[in-house]
C-alpha cells in the first residue's frame, strides 16, 4: 500500500490546458476523492496518477519514487472504470485469475487467491457463471474482485458507479466503503456527485476549471469552503450567498446587511466593496423576533425537513427546518443566522475572508 | 387542462403483466408522480394516457371523454422523454415553434414569439434561441425539449424521467422551475422518475406502483408519514426507512414481523446498547451506520457529533411502523 503525492502537475492537450499546478497529498491507506463538475480535471488527474496521462511538468510520486513518466505497467496500481470492462467469453473466475496467469503465478497458488478474493467480495457461488447472465451489481464485483487480486499499490476508479440507478448506486457505494475499510488500501476515486464524495471520502479535493480549489476533510470543506465555487458546490441546497456592498473590517465580528447589525466570526483579514454573507441553509432560523426580515416564496417538503424558500433585501435565501414546521407561502418573517457558521466571500477574489472561525481549515489548504 | 381517470386500466405484454387494474383520479391542476422501481409500470401507465399503447381492459378519461377512440395527435398532450428528441436540422427557436405552428392550430406568429420567448426564459435558453439544436450540451438539448412541450397549452403534460441526465445542481434549478410553473399555469402534469426527491418536492400527489398495481395514492406527506406497507415506506426517504425483525426492540403487537424506523425515529442516548460501525458526515447531517443486536441500522445525529466508529451507542424506536408478514401495515 502506499502514499501518493502529487506536486505543481500541469497538463497540456494542444493548446488547452487541462490541469493547472496541483499539489496535494494522498496518504496510505485513504480513501481519497476527486471532485468536480464535467470538464474540471479531476478525471485527467486521475489518469495521469495511473499513467495513462503523463504530466505536462511536475512529479508523481507513489511510495516516495517519482513514477511521473513511467507507463501504467510499471506503477503496480488497479484501475476501475465506470463502464465494468470485463472479458466477455470468459466465466468468472476466469476473468479475475487473469492477472495473475498473466504474471506467471503457479495455478494452485492462483486458485487459492481468487477463492480468497471472491469470498470478500460475496461471489464465491458465481465463479463458474458466465459473466454475460450477471446483474449489474455482480459484474462491478467480478470487476472489482480482478483489481484487487493483485494487491496493487493503489486502487483509481474513475465514476465506477455512475451508470447505475439511484438506489442500487447507493448500496455499492456502502458496499465499496465496506470493502475498503476490511482491506485498507490506498483508493483514489473520482466523481461529480458531492454526496457521494462526502459519504465514501476520507478527504475530498475539490477541482474546478483544471484548477484545485479546496483539499481537505468532507466536514471540513462543508463548513469552511475556501472558495464561493466550492461552498456552492457542495451541499444541497447549496451555501446561500446574500450579496453585499460594504466593510469586513480587519477584527469586525460583525456586518451590515441591509443597515442591519449581522453577528459574524471575528474577520482576520479584512476586505471592502463587493462581499458575499455565506450561510448554509440549516444555520438560517425563521425568527420572527429578528430584525433582518424575508418573505416566504415557496417550501419544498423533504420528509424530516423542510426547505423555506424566502425573498430578502440581499437576494434568495433558503433554510432548513423541521417538516413539522408550520410556514405559509407569503407570509413575512425574521431571520436569524448563526453567528459561529458564517463565510465572508470577496466576490472579486471568490475566495472566503479569513476568520478566526476558519482559519484551521484553510490555512492547510 | 383537465382531470384525467384511470378506471380499471390492466395492459399485458405477452405474458408479462405490466399493468393490472389501476385505478387513479389525477385531479385537474395537480401534478402526479408515479413512482417504483424499473418494470413496476410507470411508463406504461404513462403509455396509455398519451394513447402510444391501449390497454387491454379499462377506461382512460381526459377532461370526461373517453380516449379509446382517439389517436395521440387527437388527445391533446404533451410529452416530454427521458432521451431528448429534438430536430436535428433546426434551430432551438424553431424546435420550441415547431409544435404552435401544428395546422390544427394556426397560432398566429405573434403569439408563437411570445410564448417562445417566456418559455426561453425561465428554462435559461433565451441566449441560444438562434443556435443549432445540434450545438447545444445534453442538459441544453433537455431543456429544449422539456420547452417543446411547455409552449403548447395542452390538456395534460406526460413526462417521463425528464430530469434524469441532467446534473445534479440543474436538476435542482429546474425542480423548482417546473413545481412553479405548474403551480402558477394551473396545468396537469403526470410525472414518471424514480428519483425520490423529484416525488418529494414537486408532486401535490405521488401514486405508488409495484408490479403493475397502485399501491397507494396520496400526498407526499401522507406517503412518507402513513405508509401502508413497507413497500410503499421504502419509497420515500434518504437514507432508507430501516425494516428489521419486529421483535429486536420488543413492544410489537400480536403478529407483527417486521418493524419500519425512519433513521430519524432512532433516539439517541436512551435505551439499549447499539455499536457504530461507521459515521458519515455529510455536512448538514451525519449518518450513522449501527449494529444492533446483528442488524444494520441508519440514523442521523447532529453535523458535529463526536461519535466514531467503534464507539457504543443507545437507541430506543420512537413511532415506530409495524407490518406483518406481506409487508401490509399493521400500526
Amino acid at each position: 500500500m502506499a502514499q501518493i503525492r502529487i506536486e505543481n502537475v500541469r497538463k497540456d492537450f494542444g493548446s488547452f490546458n487541462a490541469v493547472k499546478s496541483s499539489s496535494f497529498t494522498i496518504e496510505d491507506g485513504e480513501f481519497f476523492m476527486l471532485l468536480g463538475p464535467s470538464g474540471c480535471g479531476k478525471t485527467t488527474t486521475l489518469r495521469m496518477m495511473a499513467g495513462l496521462e503523463l504530466p505536462t511538468s511536475g512529479e508523481i510520486y507513489i511510495d516516495g519514487e517519482e513514477v511521473g513518466q513511467k507507463p501504467a505497467s510499471q506503477r503496480d496500481i488497479a484501475f476501475v472504470f465506470q463502464m465494468f470492462a470485463l472479458y466477455p467469453h470468459m466465466n468468472v473466475g476466469k476473468n479475475i485469475s487473469y492477472p495473475l496467469l498473466c504474471q506467471g503465478m503457479p495455478k494452485a497458488q492462483v486458485k487459492k487467491k481468487v477463492g480468497e478474493i471472491a469470498e470478500i467480495l460475496g461471489i464465491t457461488d458465481i465463479l463458474s457463471k458466465p459473466v454475460g447472465g450477471l446483474s449489474g451489481g455482480d459484474r462491478q464485483r467480478v470487476a472489482l474482485g480482478r483489481a484487487i487480486v493483485r494487491n496493487p499499490k493503489a486502487f483509481f476508479m474513475d465514476e465506477p458507479l455512475g451508470a447505475l440507478d439511484a438506489e442500487f448506486r447507493e448500496h455499492m457505494s456502502e458496499e465499496l466503503r465496506a470493502l475498503h475499510d476490511r482491506m485498507g488500501a490506498t483508493t483514489v476515486y473520482v466523481t461529480h456527485d458531492q454526496l457521494e464524495a462526502m459519504q465514501m471520502g476520507d478527504k475530498i479535493v475539490v477541482m474546478n476549471h483544471g484548477v484545485v480549489e479546496q483539499f481537505g476533510v468532507p466536514q471540513d470543506i462543508y463548513d469552511w469552503p475556501a472558495t464561493k465555487f466550492v461552498a456552492q458546490f457542495i451541499g444541497s441546497p447549496s451555501m446561500n450567498f446574500l450579496n453585499f456592498e460594504g466593510v469586513a473590517a480587519n477584527g469586525a465580528s460583525e456586518v451590515l446587511l441591509d443597515h442591519i447589525r449581522i453577528k459574524v466570526p471575528q474577520v482576520l483579514e479584512g476586505a471592502k466593496g463587493k462581499l458575499t454573507f455565506g450561510i448554509r441553509p440549516e444555520h438560517v432560523r425563521l425568527d420572527d423576533s429578528a430584525p433582518y426580515r424575508g418573505r416566504v416564496t415557496a417550501t419544498e417538503y423533504l420528509g424530516t425537513t423542510q426547505i423555506v424558500l424566502l425573498d430578502t433585501p440581499n437576494g434568495v435565501v433558503k433554510s432548513r427546518v423541521a417538516s413539522s414546521d408550520v410556514v405559509r407561502v407569503g407570509q413575512t418573517t425574521g431571520l436569524s443566522f448563526d453567528p459561529r457558521t458564517v463565510t465572508i466571500f470577496n466576490d472579486q477574489s471568490g475566495k472566503a475572508l479569513l476568520s478566526h472561525a476558519n482559519k484551521g481549515v484553510l490555512a492547510h489548504g | 387542462m383537465a382531470e384525467v381517470t384511470l378506471t380499471g386500466v390492466s395492459k399485458s405484454f405477452g405474458s408479462d403483466v405490466a399493468l393490472e387494474d389501476v385505478t387513479m383520479t389525477i385531479p385537474d391542476g395537480s401534478f402526479v408522480v408515479l413512482l417504483g422501481p424499473t418494470g413496476a409500470g410507470k411508463t406504461t401507465t404513462l403509455r396509455m394516457v398519451s394513447g402510444l399503447d391501449k390497454p387491454d381492459a379499462g377506461v382512460i378519461k381526459i377532461g370526461g371523454r373517453d380516449m379509446a377512440r382517439f389517436t395521440p395527435a387527437q388527445r391533446d398532450v404533451a410529452m416530454v422523454f427521458q432521451q431528448y428528441s429534438l430536430y436535428p436540422h433546426l434551430t432551438v427557436r424553431q424546435n420550441l415553434e415547431f409544435p404552435l405552428k401544428s395546422p390544427i392550430l394556426k397560432t398566429p406568429q405573434g403569439e408563437i414569439d411570445r410564448k417562445v420567448g417566456e418559455v426561453a426564459e425561465v428554462l435559461q435558453i433565451s441566449h441560444k434561441l438562434d443556435n443549432k439544436a445540434t450545438a447545444l450540451s445534453g442538459g441544453e438539448m433537455q431543456r429544449v425539449s422539456i420547452g417543446r412541450a411547455l409552449v403548447r397549452d395542452p390538456s395534460v403534460y406526460l413526462m417521463d424521467e425528464p430530469l434524469s441526465s441532467l446534473d445534479a445542481k440543474l436538476r435542482s434549478d429546474l425542480r423548482i422551475e417546473l413545481k412553479n410553473i405548474q403551480a402558477n399555469s394551473g396545468a396537469t402534469l403526470l410525472y414518471v422518475t424514480h428519483d425520490q426527491i423529484e416525488a418529494m418536492t414537486m408532486a401535490t400527489h405521488v401514486g405508488v406502483l409495484d408490479h403493475g398495481r397502485l399501491v397507494q395514492f396520496g400526498s407526499p406527506r401522507e406517503i412518507y408519514e402513513n405508509p401502508v406497507s413497507v413497500y410503499s415506506a421504502s419509497r420515500l426517504g434518504q437514507p432508507r426507512i430501516n425494516v428489521v425483525p419486529a421483535d429486536i426492540f420488543g413492544g410489537a403487537p400480536q403478529g407483527a414481523v417486521s418493524i419500519g424506523l425512519r433513521p430519524e425515529h432512532i433516539v439517541q442516548g436512551e435505551g439499549e446498547d447499539s455499536f457504530v460501525q461507521r459515521v458519515e458526515h455529510l455536512g448538514d447531517q451525519t449518518r450513522l451506520h449501527l449494529s444492533f443486536k446483528n442488524n444494520d441500522l441508519i440514523t442521523v445525529t447532529d453535523a458535529h457529533t463526536a461519535l466514531k466508529g467503534g464507539d457504543i451507542v443507545k437507541i430506543r424506536p420512537e413511532k415506530p411502523f409495524y407490518f406483518d408478514a406481506a409487508g401490509a401495515r399493521m400500526a
